[in-house]
């Protein structure tokens, strides 16, 4: 081989770098996020096995269907009306972003820019 | 081939440093501007497309001048034009490079520029923009690479480019016509509301184009020892200064359907670019002084490529070329965006002027464009060299 | 390279761009989620409604397959009687909705969705020949007009900008490119593009938080309050008037409504007719 000398360490450092998130942590994973749930609801929307795997295509369905289609229906959930909403319906349950939505996507470094435009429930100061 | 790119001379190393600093200065100011929105630039509500869609607008029309020589060369056997259709296709590339970096760096939300793919729409004249744009970029590369390539080989090009190179050329044609599709079909801008806007464009688009190639090629002559010929540089200054002609015919057909019907409308726009235009009292004539400037450096460049004394002067030859490109510039690169928005649809008059920020942007573009029309070219010329020895 | 070895790698490539785009595209397909398909089943769905609105409104591929179609009479007159009115409408628009405000040092990054402009403004299409000395003073309320056939909606590449079944332009910002040729296509001049971000000209602890605010770069404009209406509620300008009546807003489409009435009784304009729009606003002057 040409320039093996050159080669061999490079490849070496190559695969070093590529799978330095698996040695560097040294197979931990790190702390399960602990999230907040709402005190008074017992259910979401689906089932929470659900919701984690898909609540993004989820919302994509609610923005579609709210905006493009113009379904505004209501759904009811544990007797309560709500709209398709990020703002108007999750929030309203799950009342603090940094307790629970940022929990997880800070985990998995998730930016979602749902929030440049969406307002989030005022965060009352953490005493 | 890419190789023949990485040995030059001193000069074509300290020529695309020259150019690499300015596209690092306008990487920069390109971060700020994406971190902070397109209110860095001059920009308004009311003249929403500035310098960026305007250099856009004139560099298709210089991409698309690229098949004033491969229409010649390829469709009627004129073999005078073999040495420089090359320089045209290249040229072509550059010019789409550069359109689609300022479309990029014009858009508000750059990150979601695949929903144009994702979400074709084919009422919208810019789907089929982003179509032809890309399709002409790509048959450029395949027939500029394959040709070369079969050149510097010494073997005739395989036969199944030949259908690529004969559909490059309405391929040509329809980014032009397409781009000025853009303007023409939208009812709330009179200005831009006429037939003769794809005409026009296409004309200053065939002068354009081969006039920058005659400049450039002019430069080759003297830094590469490569020659296009007397003959074929004959040729391109009369295919320039018959397009100059006809473009000028059109603009003064505009100024007569504009001031002979009288109708606002249609006068309004041109008075602002040519005389100013009045408005409550305060006079807006930001423009003027450039409208003026494409006639002048037309007529400058006009008579300088016709005279027989001049023509056969590289210096005064290459002048002539230049004027015309710059006077080209003036007139679509500035004076046709920018007037669409004035007066704006609501009959006020709101004047746009670039930011810093944006200019660098602006010619950093461009210098990235003649980046790759340096590499380009100079991979050209290199084989030409090659199979000469 | 040897004649097999560039067979392999041809073979090789097309494979692997097949094997990267077949399913991406056969699942598309059968989600329906794929343009064309999608759009063929809408219509099997809109057949009917579809041939309805065709024979009466001779469309092309762009009908409305629901029976509404909002419009807004606005009495230039009452504005007139009642001054700062106007001002309220601008106002209640502009805070339920979250429209920032960047000050008269920022004009150039202004964002309005309904605002008062002169009479000659309005309508240039008008004679402004000797105007009566009312008009002359006239101040309009201007806004989206919500076309019949938007310049805009044909212009965007994306669709982000949208006729919906209620005959609504409406505005998809998850969509939105910010090309802003939606903004050259306007005869109106209806629309606003985000230069900045709209937190920068909003005060934080006073926003409507029911409504989302927009992000740099998206294109904005009047919705005619979609969300509003979709609680049966009055759009915010309309309710801004009070009893007034200044602003009428209701469906086009159905002859009994209070809008067809005035319609009917009263004489009104529409900006730029000429150039076929279709306005759903309409004016009182």
């Amino acid at each position: 081989m040409y320039d093996r000398g050159i080669i061999i360490p490079g490849l070496l450092v190559f695969v070093l770098l590529v799978t330095f998130p698996i040695w560097y942590n040294r197979g931990d994973a790190g702390e399960v996020p602990q999230l907040e749930k709402p005190k008074d609801a017992k259910a979401c929307v689906l089932p929470a096995k659900e919701m984690r795997s898909s609540h993004m295509q989820l919302l994509n369905e609610w923005r579609d269907e709210v905006l493009r289609t113009g379904d505004r229906a209501y759904f009811e959930l544990e007797g309560k009306m709500y709209q398709k909403s990020l703002q108007n319906a999750c929030m309203k349950c799950h009342t603090s972003k940094k307790k629970f939505c940022d929990k997880c996507h800070e985990y998995s470094s998730v930016t979602p820019y749902c929030w440049d435009c969406h307002l989030a429930p005022v965060e009352e100061d953490i005493n | 081939m890419f190789e023949k790119a990485l040995k030059g001379n001193n000069y074509y190393w300290i020529w695309l440093a020259f150019l690499g600093t300015f596209m690092a200065i306008g990487a920069l100011c390109y971060i700020r501007q994406f971190n902070y929105g397109l209110g860095m630039t001059g920009m308004s509500r009311d003249v929403s497309w500035g310098l960026y869609i305007s250099q856009f607008t004139f560099l298709v029309g210089v991409a698309a001048g690229g098949v004033m020589l491969v229409l010649p060369y390829y469709i009627h056997n004129y073999k005078v034009f073999g040495r420089i259709t090359i320089l045209g296709e290249f040229l072509a590339i550059a010019a789409l490079i550069m359109c689609l970096m300022f479309i990029m760096a014009d858009l508000g939300q750059p990150l979601r520029a695949l929903n144009v793919l994702l979400h074709p729409t084919p009422g919208s004249m810019l789907f089929w923009d982003m179509l032809v744009l890309n399709g002409y970029l790509f048959l450029n590369i395949l027939c500029g690479w394959v040709i070369l390539t079969a050149e510097r080989k010494q073997v005739k090009p395989p036969k199944w480019i030949y259908f690529f190179v004969y559909l490059s050329i309405p391929f040509a044609i329809s980014i032009h016509t397409v781009t000025a599709m853009l303007y023409c079909g939208l009812p709330g801008r009179h200005f831009w509301l006429s037939a003769i806007i794809a005409p026009r464009f296409l004309a200053s688009a065939f002068a354009a184009g081969p006039a920058l190639i005659l400049f450039v090629s002019l430069i080759l002559k003297r830094v590469a020892n490569f020659d296009a010929g007397k003959e074929a540089k004959d040729k391109l200054v009369t295919i320039i200064i018959y397009a100059v002609i006809v473009n000028a015919f059109f603009v003064m057909l505009e100024f007569f359907v504009g001031f002979y019907s009288n109708i606002p409308g249609h006068k309004h726009t041109l008075q602002y670019l040519f005389f100013g235009l009045e408005h409550h009292g305060v006079v807006y004539n930001n423009l003027v002084p450039y409208m003026w400037g494409f006639v002048v450096l037309c007529i400058t460049g006009v008579t300088l490529l016709a005279i027989p004394y001049t023509k056969r002067n590289d210096l005064w030859l290459g002048l002539g070329a230049i004027s015309i490109f710059l006077g080209l510039w003036l007139d679509k690169g500035i004076g046709f965006v920018l007037a669409g928005f004035v007066p704006t649809p609501l009959e006020e008059i709101v004047e746009y002027y670039p930011t810093l920020n944006e200019i660098m942007i602006t010619i950093a573009v461009w210098c990235t464009g003649f980046f790759v029309l340096t590499v380009l070219y100079k991979i050209a010329i290199a084989v030409e060299h090659e199979v000469e020895a | 390279m040897d004649k097999k070895r560039r067979e392999f790698l041809k073979i090789a490539g097309i494979s692997t761009l097949a094997g990267l785009g077949a399913p991406a595209v056969v699942d598309r397909m059968v989600s329906g989620s794929f343009p064309l398909a999608a759009k063929a089943a809408q219509e099997v769905a809109h057949g009917e409604k579809a041939n309805d609105q065709a024979a009466t409104e001779g469309h092309g591929e762009k009908t409305v397959p629901t029976g509404k179609r909002y419009g807004m009479v606005i009495d230039v007159r009452k504005f007139i009687e009642n001054p700062g009115m106007a001002d309220a409408c601008t106002n209640a628009c502009h805070t339920v909705h979250n429209v920032p405000d960047f000050g008269e040092a920022n004009k150039k990054d202004e964002i309005k969705w309904i605002w008062l402009t002169g009479y000659g403004n309005a309508f240039p299409d008008h004679s402004h020949y000797y105007k009566d000395e009312e008009l002359e003073k006239n101040k309009v309320l201007v806004l989206c007009n919500h076309c019949d056939e938007p310049p805009c909606v044909r212009a965007c590449p994306t669709k982000a900008t949208f006729k919906n079944k209620d005959g609504i332009v409406a505005m998809d910002y998850h969509r939105c490119i910010g090309c802003r040729f939606c903004m050259a296509a306007c005869p109106y001049g209806s629309r606003s593009f985000n230069w900045q971000d709209p937190r920068n000209g909003l005060d934080m602890n006073k926003l409507n938080r029911e409504f989302p605010t927009r992000m740099r770069g998206v294109v904005e404009k009047c919705n005619f309050c979609a969300d509003r209406i979709g609680k049966g509620e009055q759009p915010a300008c309309a309710d801004a008037c009070g009893s007034s009546k200044a602003i009428v807003f209701g469906d086009l489409n159905d002859p009994n409504s209070e809008i067809r009435k005035v319609l009917k009784e009263k004489y009104t304009i529409q900006r730029k007719p000429a150039l076929g729009t279709h306005p759903s606003v309409f004016y009182i002057v």
